[in-house]
């Protein structure tokens, strides 16, 4: 089975189209709700009977489910890794899930329902995995959508559930909720005034938590960090959301008023720095994926401040994940090798920028 | 899993034995199961299930939770503190004390109080389903030698008909 993208609506990315609030800043809110089905093993102990039967089961609540309607239902086990990439590359599904990583390759019964802005990875660590995913900065209305999805399925799939833990979970780490609230937010600005760490710091106080671009385990790239709550147990889904929007709140007006710092002592060295940016990824005719993912930083940075214009954010969310490796292969219509990559990847952006040539404000 | 008999198709029916008061298990594909005169529609011997296990209960003597193994999964906390993931649902009961200390060293507290939850009525949900459920529950209790709940899972499996 090759994979056709064409099928999701539209293409799994509605959440890149920067039309919620915050978007030059906040690229994302999501929403993720860990269940179990009673009666089997968690996934790394079920045997394949018992993920085909979870995956059996998750399938019937979900031809009933009206969050789901028009949803496509991707088998991994039946996937090529090229197109599992693909799919991760657009975090519709987790590494763990697309058995990305050589020491654990895919398992039978592991798939993916893809909606619009929903999605249900189905024997990720969890049987379940429910995802809400949003543009801009939206916490409480993804998780509404997330919520009516998950009573859907859960008035059909029987999940764990114990009165005193809550919604159990493989690792206790998601017990209670099971929910993980996070955002996705560029903060350029605290990193260049070196606030960063402190503000991070803060968030760790508070019982929040950052990661990279890709969720757990991966590196912050771009200025990019994703932040999320830390603990689920003890404390209500609509505290624990109301506790991460205001903190976010207090991050979005620290970025920007390191911002305004920057351009106040450091003006004409920040206006040159994000233009030869701009100018790298114009005209370069190879970049490594870091490069463009800094670059890219310093001309979300420029669009933010309004050096540039004419340049929309939602190009350059797009090329965040256009200009990953499976991404460029999709487009060049075959494996690439790294050198390769890097020229396709130059192109891309290259004509992306061309066609909507930005101008200097 | 592969066939014990052919070594080549996937063994699709696990029998539990019992030769000189020692229980093993056998795996089977279907091909050789019939061979052997194994109903496979139900993954078990035709015999009488009630009557064999309850001659095996009386030989299999520790209950599992109190070696330290959960009774539906066999995951022990050793296993646990290697993975850093535990076995099943069940193993929050089984290891509750355990659990309920560690939860509140993760979360600081040890007590849910967001969403509650009451699972679907079993007639709202579909026969060949809950069918399905069973079956895969029977056959980890029989790996599990749980012998007295396979045979109850037997019966509802009977009562709901093939």
């Amino acid at each position: 089975m090759t994979i056709d993208l064409s099928l999701l609506p539209d293409g799994g990315v509605s959440w890149l189209d920067a039309s919620g609030s915050h978007s030059d800043i906040v690229l994302s809110t999501r929403i993720r709700l860990a269940r179990n089905v009673d009666g089997y093993a968690f996934t790394s102990r079920a045997r394949e009977g018992e993920r085909l039967r979870v995956l059996a089961q998750v399938r019937e609540a979900a031809a009933t489910s009206a969050s789901l309607a028009g949803a496509f239902l991707f088998r991994l086990d039946e996937l090529q890794s090229q197109d599992r990439l693909l799919l991760h590359e657009r975090h519709l599904v987790s590494k763990e899930l697309a058995g990305l990583d050589a020491n654990h390759p895919v398992k039978a019964g592991s798939a993916v329902f893809l909606g619009d802005g929903l999605g249900v990875m189905i024997n990720e660590e969890d049987h379940l995995r429910l995802q809400s995913l949003r543009s801009g900065f939206a916490l409480a209305e993804a998780y509404e959508r997330a919520a009516a999805l998950d009573r859907e399925l859960g008035g059909r799939v029987p999940y764990a559930y114990h009165p005193e833990f809550g919604f159990l979970t493989a690792c206790p780490t998601n017990t209670g909720t099971g929910m993980r609230a996070s955002v996705l937010i560029h903060l350029p600005g605290l990193v260049l005034t070196k606030e960063i760490q402190r503000v991070l710091t803060g968030l760790q106080q508070m019982g929040l938590t950052y990661r990279g671009l890709y969720g757990e385990g991966s590196e912050v790239v771009g200025n990019f960090f994703q932040i999320s709550n830390q603990t689920t147990l003890g404390r209500s889904e609509d505290e624990l959301i109301d506790q991460l929007v205001h903190v976010v709140r207090r991050v979005i007006e620290k970025e920007e008023e390191a911002r305004r710092v920057l351009q106040r002592d450091a003006g004409y060295i920040i206006e040159d720095k994000l233009w030869r940016a701009y100018g790298t990824l114009r005209f370069a005719r190879s970049l490594t994926f870091e490069e463009a993912m800094n670059y890219l930083s310093g001309v979300r940075l420029a669009v933010g401040l309004k050096l540039i214009t004419g340049l929309s954010v939602y190009t350059l969310n797009k090329l965040l994940v256009f200009s990953q490796p499976a991404h460029l292969s999709y487009v060049e219509g075959r494996t690439l090798t790294e050198s390769e990559a890097a020229q396709a990847r130059a192109r891309y952006v290259r004509d992306a920028l061309a066609s909507e040539a930005g101008s200097n404000g | 899993m592969i066939c014990d008999s052919c070594k080549e198709r996937d063994a699709v029916v696990h029998l539990t034995q019992i030769v000189d008061n020692a229980v093993s298990q056998l795996h089977l594909c279907e091909k050789c199961a019939a061979e052997k005169g194994v109903e496979t529609s139900v993954g078990l011997p035709q015999h009488p299930l009630g009557q064999f296990l309850a001659e095996v209960q009386q030989q299999v003597a520790v209950p599992a939770a109190e070696a330290g193994r959960c009774t539906f999964c066999g995951a022990s906390m050793k296993d646990f503190r290697a993975a850093g993931r535990l076995g099943c649902p069940r193993c929050y009961t089984t290891f509750e004390g355990s659990l309920r200390e560690l939860l509140r060293r993760v979360h600081g507290h040890s007590r849910h109080v967001g969403r509650t939850y009451d699972a679907p009525a079993p007639e709202h949900r579909e026969q060949d389903t809950i069918r399905g459920e069973l079956r895969e529950r029977l056959r980890r209790a029989i790996e599990s030698e749980q012998f007295e709940l396979a045979a109850e899972l037997r019966d509802r499996i009977r009562v709901l008909g093939e």
